[in-house]
């Protein structure tokens, strides 16, 4: 099943800044290869963290603002926010071991 | 511990062609790959020398080709970075990957090469801001903007033109007075309106807050100095081979490649190197593919006269 959602420039706020749980949000693009790697890698660690984590994507080519407002110039990126608050950053693709270790220090 | 008669140490075109042929031929199978599968292949847009594809095919739709065709035959794939090899007493080799062990019978390496850095200031820190070695993954965020590409060989050239849909001007930096790109990607270049050539002229320093604003560049000829506003840099300056893991196995030669024969065997029995990581590459996609085939050949000779035949044929 999949726990990952959409989010856009309008829904940001509400859904990543004023969540409840941490978020992880990837940034993505159609024309990106290695962001259709991350995308499973973010799947399968959505079930992981089920209930502790809310994951979403940002397709970048739809949603503008969000993305130059954090400066993103590389995808994929990945950031994690706790509290409204940005937390880590993790820019390229990164095997799943890495990404779970960032994600738990994030969270900690 | 897994058991496996062949692990495969990258998952780029090398890796993943000997994937085929040694899953094809019922050895039980590994490919271990810390990072994106298809390697170099996966973030080209174009490959327009592959035989095959009169029209050209986009490097990520092949990539993802070759690994269905390896996992149609049966090998997994470990979407983790190999961190160690090494050879056991009974002649076996034990790779760890993730903290897990994994033990083959014959291991071929095709860790490839990665792209060079500049090792200027800035650039580590605007990484990502600015600072890419993608052109494929970045440069849409670059529109009509200004960049820089760093570099004369083919990759450079490649990535250039193709920063120049987004892009309103891509400022090439070069070192030397001439390019070493191919002369098909030569013309395409000077061809481009958009494209501006800076011979003679290094990178000394990238500077820049949240993002690229400006590069520091120097004259290597007269030892002018200047600066050129861009939002981004793009770095195509060689690369560096993947070798690290066959340090303390297998001879290297001064650039870092391993030394194989023609049949990509090392001095080491059982243990095979193919693709970027080895001397004398043709680093293309068709020899590189050509050399996974080689070396998957090598090791299924290798484990037929150590071995003996695959304990089963699949039949499907």
């Amino acid at each position: 099943m999949s726990t990952t959602r959409e989010v856009t420039d309008t829904t940001w706020e509400a859904d990543v800044l004023k969540n409840d749980l941490p978020t992880l949000v990837d940034f993505w693009a159609p024309w990106c290869g290695p962001c259709r790697m991350v995308a499973p890698i973010v799947e399968e660690l959505s079930e992981e963290y089920s209930g502790k984590v809310n994951f979403f994507k940002m397709n970048t080519d739809e949603n503008p603002s969000v993305p130059s407002k954090h400066g993103i110039r590389s995808i994929p990126t990945l950031m994690i926010f706790k509290d409204g608050e940005l937390k880590d950053t993790v820019v390229g693709f990164r095997p799943k071991s890495e990404l779970k270790k960032r994600l738990e220090a994030a969270l900690s | 511990m897994k058991e496996y008669d062949i692990a495969i140490v990258g998952g780029g075109g090398t890796g993943l062609t000997a994937a085929i042929y040694a899953a094809r031929s019922a050895r039980k199978t590994v490919v271990f790959e810390g990072r994106v599968i298809g390697g170099q292949i996966a973030t080209t847009d174009i490959v327009e020398n592959y035989p095959g594809f009169p029209t050209g095919v986009n490097g990520f739709e092949l990539a993802q080709s070759f690994l269905q065709q390896a996992e149609r035959f049966g090998a997994e794939v470990v979407y983790e970075r190999a961190e160690s090899l090494s050879r056991r007493n009974d002649g076996t080799f034990l790779v760890v990957a993730a903290g897990e062990e994994y033990v083959a019978k014959a291991v071929i390496v095709t860790a490839g090469a990665e792209y060079n850095k500049l090792g200027v200031p800035g650039e580590e820190e605007l990484t990502g801001r600015g600072v890419s070695y993608c052109a494929t993954c970045d440069a849409a965020f670059f529109q009509g903007e200004e960049v820089a590409i760093v570099g004369g060989g083919d990759a450079a050239m490649d990535e250039g033109i193709f920063v120049t849909r987004y892009a309103s001007k891509v400022h090439v930096i070069h070192r030397r007075d001439e390019l070493r790109a191919s002369a098909i990607l030569q013309e395409r270049a000077f061809a481009n309106p958009k494209m501006n050539f800076t011979w003679d002229t290094v990178v000394d320093e990238i500077r820049g807050d949240a993002q690229v604003r400006e590069l520091a560049l120097r004259n290597v000829k007269t030892g002018e100095t200047s600066t050129l506003p861009v939002g981004a840099i793009f770095i195509f300056i060689g690369q560096t081979p993947n070798s690290h893991i066959l340090k303390g196995l297998v001879d290297l030669d001064a650039g870092g490649h391993a030394l194989v024969d023609l049949q990509m065997r090392t001095a080491v029995p059982g243990l095979f190197v193919a693709g970027d990581v080895r001397t004398q590459a043709a680093r293309q996609l068709v020899s590189a593919a050509g050399d996974g085939a080689t070396a998957a050949i090598s090791a299924e000779h290798y484990l037929a006269e150590r071995y003996g035949a695959p304990a089963e044929i699949r039949r499907d």
